[in-house]
Parts: C-alpha cells; sequence; structure tokens
C-alpha cells in the first residue's frame, strides 16, 4: 500500500539555534521580523503555508 | 409494415429527454459548446436504441434485439470518459472537486442516457399502441415523453445540504496563531498579514446536521470536500496558486457533528454564503441512513 502524507516540513525558521536541529532545512532569523518576512519568502517559492509553532519557531509546509 | 414514423418520433424524444436534463444542470458542466454536443450526440444514440427496441420486438427480431441491448451497455463507457475528463482536469482546480464528487458526476452522466432512452421507448411503445390513430398518434406520444421525462427527471433530483442541516453564520477568530470557528481550531495561519485578510474578509459557516441520518452523510470526507468546492466555484475565492493559506477548510466537530467551514470568499456578502452552502448537492455515495439498522436505531 502507497502511503501518501498529509503535509511536508519544507523548511524550518528559527530564532534560537538550541531550539532546532536535524531534518528540514533550517534557516536562522534575527528577529520576530525578519524571521517571518523570511518565512513568507520561502512559502511563496516552495509554493507552501507558514505555521507558528508559537515557540520561537514556524515551519512552511505543503499540504 | 412501416416504422420510419415510430423510430423518428422516439428517436427525437430521447434526444429532447436528454436536452432537457442538460438544461436543469446549474454547475456548467458539461461545458458548453463541446460538451454538450458530446451528450446531446450520446443522448441521440440513446434515443434511437431506445426507439428501435419495440420495432424490433414486433417483427420478432430477437438477433436485433439482442444487439440493441448489447449496445445499451456501451454507456457504461460514458461513466470512465466523464471521469478521466474530470481527473485529468481536477490538477486546474484551485479547490479539488475530489474523488467522491467526480465519481457522483459521471454516474449522473451515465444514468441520464438510460433516462433517455427510457423516454424513447415509452414514446416509441405509446406510438405503436395508439397505430390506429394514424398521424395524430403523435400527441398521446409526446405527451408520454414529456411526462416521463419530467417525472424520471424529478426522481433523479438528488438531496442539497440545505434539506439536511442548519445552516449559520459563525464568528471566526484567531487565538494567537489558530484560526477559531465556534468551538473548533481550524488551523494554524503563521504569518500576520493572512491572519488581517481573514479576519477583514473571511467568513464561517456552521452546518447543524438535522438528525443522526444527516450526521452520517455529513461525516464523508467527500461530502466535506464537495461543499468547499461548490461553494468556491459559486461565490469566487480570493485566492492565488501560491497562496495555500487561503484555501476553503472544512472540519468537523466530533462532539456534535458539526461541520465548520471558513474560507474567503471574493465578496463578502453572507447570504449568498449561506445560500451557496445550502445549494450544494448531497453525494449519492455519501448517503448514510444508520437508522434503519438495529444498532443505528439503539444508539439514537
Amino acid at each position: 500500500m502507497e502511503i501518501e502524507r498529509a503535509g511536508e516540513i519544507l523548511a524550518v525558521i528559527a530564532l534560537d539555534p538550541s531550539r532546532v536541529s536535524g531534518g528540514a532545512p533550517i534557516f536562522f532569523a534575527e528577529n520576530n521580523e525578519q524571521q517571518f518576512a523570511v518565512a513568507l519568502i520561502l512559502a511563496r517559492i516552495l509554493g507552501g503555508t507558514v505555521h507558528d509553532l508559537e515557540n520561537g519557531v514556524c515551519v512552511v509546509t505543503r499540504h | 409494415m412501416n416504422y420510419a414514423l415510430t423510430v423518428i418520433t422516439a428517436a427525437l424524444a430521447g434526444f429532447l429527454a436528454r436536452w432537457y436534463m442538460l438544461r436543469r444542470d446549474y454547475r456548467q458542466y458539461p461545458s458548453y459548446p463541446q460538451g454538450w454536443a458530446i451528450h446531446l450526440f450520446l443522448g441521440f444514440i440513446g434515443g434511437l436504441i431506445g426507439a428501435i427496441i419495440v420495432p424490433a420486438f414486433l417483427e420478432k427480431e430477437f438477433a436485433a434485439l439482442s444487439f440493441l441491448l448489447l449496445a445499451a451497455s456501451q454507456f457504461r463507457e460514458v461513466r470512465k470518459v466523464e471521469r478521466d475528463t474530470l481527473e485529468a482536469m481536477e490538477s486546474t482546480e484551485m479547490v479539488k472537486r475530489g474523488t467522491a464528487y467526480i465519481e457522483g458526476i459521471a454516474r449522473v452522466f451515465e444514468t441520464r442516457n438510460y433516462l433517455a432512452i427510457w423516454v424513447a421507448l415509452g414514446v416509441s411503445l405509446v406510438f405503436e399502441f395508439f397505430a390506429w390513430l394514424g398521424p395524430w398518434r403523435v400527441l398521446p406520444a409526446a405527451l408520454a415523453g414529456l411526462i416521463l421525462a419530467v417525472l424520471l427527471n424529478q426522481l433523479m433530483q438528488g438531496k442539497q445540504i440545505g434539506d439536511l442541516a442548519r445552516v449559520q453564520i459563525v464568528p471566526l477568530k484567531f487565538e494567537n496563531s489558530m484560526l477559531v470557528v465556534g468551538p473548533k481550531y481550524m488551523t494554524n495561519i503563521g504569518l500576520a498579514e493572512a491572519r488581517e485578510v481573514f479576519v477583514k474578509r473571511g467568513l464561517a459557516a456552521v452546518i447543524q446536521p438535522s438528525g443522526p441520518n444527516a450526521k452520517a452523510t455529513l461525516a464523508n470526507v467527500g461530502q466535506m470536500q464537495a461543499i468547499a468546492h461548490d461553494v468556491a466555484s459559486m461565490v469566487g475565492i480570493y485566492m492565488d496558486v501560491d497562496e495555500q493559506e487561503y484555501t476553503p477548510l472544512v472540519r468537523r466537530d466530533s462532539d456534535t457533528g458539526n461541520l465548520y467551514l471558513v474560507m474567503i470568499p471574493s465578496e463578502q456578502n453572507r447570504d449568498a454564503f449561506l445560500a451557496a452552502i445550502r445549494r450544494v448537492p448531497v453525494l449519492e455515495g455519501a448517503v448514510r441512513k444508520p437508522l434503519t439498522s438495529l444498532p443505528g436505531k439503539m444508539v439514537d
């Protein structure tokens, strides 16, 4: 049986390097504003959606 | 004997019946004019098959009859063709129809050809039955065709969401980045700009099923997708291909069985939004009737 993933994390944009590791490409930002600016650009490039994990990390996913 | 008039009248009746059923479709599918031409032609062929059955029987041409029945089975292909077309076009839809909806549409198109055959067969029967009337038998035959076409079409009319459920506007709000509609957490919207668009232009509604049967029917994922697609195609949608966060969402509240729909229509017209939801067809494949079973009655 083929398993289809509902969503996929394409990129992780974080403020604090100690909170993230492994897996998807990780981008770091200086502050909140820059974090969401980077997230928006990545989302538009990749055709994804920005989700805020509310712990200083946000991810770009494709559904 | 000369059956030319019988065959022409009955085939024409089948063709007209198919035309009548095409006119009743509000979704602009099949497309106009090519899609129409395809289905009118198929309707004509169906009408011809139905028309020839009676003369073939009267002339005791049973071999011809068998071939006609064989030809009728070819209409199964119609369903496949419709399904393939819709599936091929699915990737070009901003909001997907979903496989359940596609299957439903394909089935309707197959059925309507059979209805055209029924109408032609009925007209042909009445035409031969009133043979003693001479050319005037066109009148009872036409009447029979009209009644059959309207009746069959009425019987084939499916229900709409408005028949199964109460639909009301509910306010939408954000708890930090979570989009909340009523008691339901719909999704997480990360971008502040997107949240602003939702607050300013978004609309949300609750669809409350009227009973256990409706509740089970609305729990079908295909039905939920069909609601999103049809409402988006009726009231228009505010999104571009790369703006996934504005995709309409339908979620089910496990406690009550209520569905929650949130979307950003191109115009913020609440009445149009509600009317669109009520008009979404209930998919034949989604209908469940748990109340007809003993365990279903026990849990009610």
